[in-house]
């Protein structure tokens, strides 16, 4: 360099394009895989592990896989059976729920969504009382749609509930009725009164401590001793009751973690211009502590969402149990993977989007510090 | 009103229904009396029961003979066992699946995390991918795919695959040599602990003269020296008293060797694969918090790399990594309760589930097996404080 001569005059040295492989495609190759002897070893490794992995699920699940027939026959080729999934669709979202009756589920998810719907519009108004409808009046009009027996409608046992319903049944029904307790105790835990206090660690450390699948058995077995001669419930409702009682000791601790975010002068001018106790919790700290933790909750939801599938341990039937049911049908013996790969599917697509969503709201409610 | 105020100082003694202290108190006694009707209510009602349908309670059951084979155990069992027995084996094989689960979770989570903030776009988006699809997909759901899909699917034992002559995979499961001791194996062990003894001596030695003098001491080649060196002289004094038991086929199925019961396999797989993916994210969160300036002046000091990330960023990083991962490690160990949906001879399964059944004492076993998890749940929170606060930041 030093022996060339110069070409331009000083200050009149015409500005390059940087080189070509430092720009581009290539550069970007270069800088983002090709780095350094370490960083090429990686990606060739990495591109030899997408070789081996790709590929054979491609033509697995979508070039080899049989996807038009209507029985067991027309799966004759080399890759997935996608007929078997049509097959028991139904029973796969809806368990045995009578034919007849399934545009009653029909209806109550299509009333969800157009009620939802409104919530996710910034300018909608009457979000307060949509968001009551939802939480109080939807159940209440669900519950009559699925148990039927009244207005002219047939009654259908909770036997019968099952697939991808019963799982939305569970959570949904789990996580709205844990919210008010979980608040209940993340007020306890956070109070002065020894005993309140006391009461209500030792009830969330007691749930937070033990497996699901133990409240599960709990709920089936020894639940019905502690009721008194006569009284019966339903497995079903039995079963609610339990993962209630769980998630709610989980959204405590959510809760209380949104409670613990709240300044304590928020508290002390609450009191300072003579609210009550709860005036100052319903009107200063829950609205902003809530806030906080809708993200939070939405992952609690989650959690529960993928837990729901231990119902099956103690005979109902939810997605992932009719998966299990129909996977052993004698006329279709040999397709558990299609059947875990479709249900797996249709968790992901739930959990995910939700774990977007909650982490667009942890965003948008990030106002900074 | 003003002369209210000028008559007293003090203000007026609020009526008792208004004071705070009594109010409180009447609170409490309010709900202590509540949960205490609560549980006598039920109390009552279980006795009732219980009575009715002629369920002696205690917990006698436990001396009592089992009767029932267990697929796995890691200690002596028949059926000539008791209960309390059968209580130790579930215990053992839940704490033995928690364990394999824990080791390999946190070795791929670790590098899961430190691959998703690799400056390899390739390896970065593939450990994303990973992460996103595994951790939502139920953990229940995986253990199925792993147990029915894949691992029940395997050749039968007679076309087993099968490595060196000596390790074979069907589906009964993983067979590999077993060592047998022979006599003079003690020499060996010894040996073994000897070496453990002198280096852990060693590192306080080296650690002291390099407070004092400043002089190094390469710990670690020392260390790989003599553990691997001083049991192998003792190997060679006494003879390699050792051999291997290999597992062959009669009949149907393989004697001998090692067996890894596929229940196992697929259980601990799935637990370690789907926990990896909540330790790759709370690691990668951990290395975020440190800052990079941290970094930068380990570096302006002249600090080389590696020691950098021992001495500099991986202590910050473990303060803010140790509490979720405890958490992590606690939830995978409740979650290998789920050994019960294939079998998996844990506590669940078979105290829970087998002894539950055999003797209807619902309460009693189902609280020996809460009062198991809260024990576990107990213990690993009471470490957790303890090393929060010995990490603790101790600011001047």
């Amino acid at each position: 360099m030093s022996d060339q001569k110069p070409t331009h005059k000083l200050g009149e040295h015409p500005d390059w394009a940087p080189p070509s492989i430092t720009i581009g495609a290539v550069g970007w190759v270069r800088a983002n895989m090709l780095s350094s002897p370490l960083n090429i070893f990686l990606t060739l490794l990495c591109g030899y592990l997408i070789y081996l992995s790709v590929p054979p699920v491609v033509q697995w699940a979508f070039l080899d896989a049989d996807w038009f027939g209507t029985n067991r026959d027309d799966c004759s080729r080399e890759g997935a059976c996608w007929i078997y999934i049509g097959f028991w669709f139904k029973q796969i979202m809806y368990g045995r729920y009578p034919d007849t009756e399934v545009w009653r589920i029909n209806f109550a998810y299509a009333l969800l969504v157009v009620a939802a719907i409104p919530l996710f519009v910034p300018s909608f108004r009457w979000k307060g009382w949509l968001s009551v409808f939802l939480l109080i009046g939807y159940p209440i009009i669900a519950f009559y749609l699925f148990v039927g027996g009244s207005f002219g409608m047939e009654h259908v046992e909770t036997p019968l509930w099952g697939g991808l319903f019963l799982t939305l049944v569970i959570s949904v029904l789990g996580i709205v009725a844990s919210l008010p307790i979980g608040i209940v105790l993340a007020l306890g835990r956070r109070s002065d009164m020894p005993v309140v206090k006391a009461i209500c660690i030792g009830f969330i450390e007691f749930w937070r401590g033990i497996p699901l699948i133990t409240v599960l058995f709990m709920s089936s077995v020894m639940f019905p001793l502690f009721l008194p001669e006569g009284m019966h419930f339903d497995k079903l409702i039995r079963a609610l009751i339990g993962v209630m009682l769980f998630s709610a000791a989980y959204m405590a601790e959510v809760v209380r973690g949104g409670l613990q975010a709240i300044p304590k002068g928020q508290t002390e001018a609450a009191e300072a211009l003579g609210l009550s106790y709860w005036k100052t919790m319903n009107l200063v700290i829950m609205p902003q502590a809530l806030k906080l933790v809708i993200p939070g909750i939405v992952n609690t939801f989650i959690g529960l969402f993928k837990d729901t599938t231990l119902v099956l341990i103690i005979g109902l039937f939810d997605l992932l149990g009719m998966i299990q049911l129909v996977g052993t049908n004698p006329d279709w013996l040999g397709f558990h993977i299609e059947g875990y790969v479709f249900a797996a599917f249709v968790f992901w697509c739930f959990c995910f989007s939700m774990s977007r969503y909650s982490q667009h709201l942890e965003k948008k409610l990030h106002t900074g510090h | 009103m003003a002369q209210g105020v000028s008559n007293s100082n003090r203000p007026a003694k609020p009526p008792i229904w208004n004071d705070p202290v009594y109010r409180a108190l009447f609170f409490q006694f309010l709900v202590l009396g509540g949960v205490i009707a609560l549980g006598a209510y039920l109390i009552s009602n279980t006795l009732d029961n219980l009575a009715r349908q002629g369920i002696a309670s205690g917990f006698g059951f436990l001396d009592t003979t089992a009767g029932f084979s267990i697929l796995m155990s890691l200690i002596d069992y028949s059926e000539e066992n008791t209960y309390g027995r059968a209580f130790f084996v579930g215990l053992f094989n839940t704490l033995l699946v928690a364990g394999i689960g824990i080791f390999f979770a946190t070795i791929f989570g670790f590098l899961v995390g430190v691959a998703r903030l690799s400056s390899n776009w390739l390896l970065a988006k593939m450990a994303t991918v990973y992460i996103e699809t595994l951790r939502n997909i139920p953990l229940l759901l995986q253990i199925f795919f792993w147990y029915f899909g894949v691992l029940r699917n395997l050749p039968a034992p007679r076309d087993s695959a099968m490595v060196m002559e000596s390790f074979f995979l069907n589906n009964r499961g993983l067979y590999s040599p077993r060592p047998v001791f022979e006599d003079g194996f003690a020499l060996i062990s010894w040996a073994f602990v000897a070496a453990i003894v002198i280096i852990i001596f060693m590192a306080k030695w080296a650690h002291k003269r390099q407070e004092k003098t400043g002089q190094q001491f390469h710990t670690v080649y020392a260390s790989i020296g003599i553990i691997i060196g001083l049991p192998s002289i003792a190997a060679v004094i006494a003879g390699f008293p050792m051999s291997w038991n290999y597992p062959e086929l009669t009949g149907f199925n393989f004697t001998g060797g090692i067996v890894v019961i596929p229940e196992l396999v697929s259980l601990a797989l799935a637990l370690s694969l789907y926990t990896a993916t909540f330790i790759a994210e709370i690691v990668r969160s951990g290395i975020m918090a440190v800052s990079h300036g941290q970094t930068e002046a380990s570096y302006a000091l002249g600090i080389k790399p590696g020691v950098t990330l021992r001495k500099v960023v991986i202590p910050q990083a473990l303060r803010v990594i140790i509490p979720p991962l405890t958490s992590q490690y606690l939830n995978l160990t409740k979650n290998s309760s789920l050994a019960a949906a294939i079998a998996y001879p844990d506590l669940v399964l078979v105290f829970g589930g087998i002894v539950l059944n055999q003797t209807g004492q619902a309460i009693e076993v189902l609280s020996i097996t809460m009062a198991v998890y809260l024990t576990i749940s107990l213990l690993i929170s009471a470490f957790m404080n303890w090393y929060n606060n010995k990490m603790a930041l101790v600011e001047r």
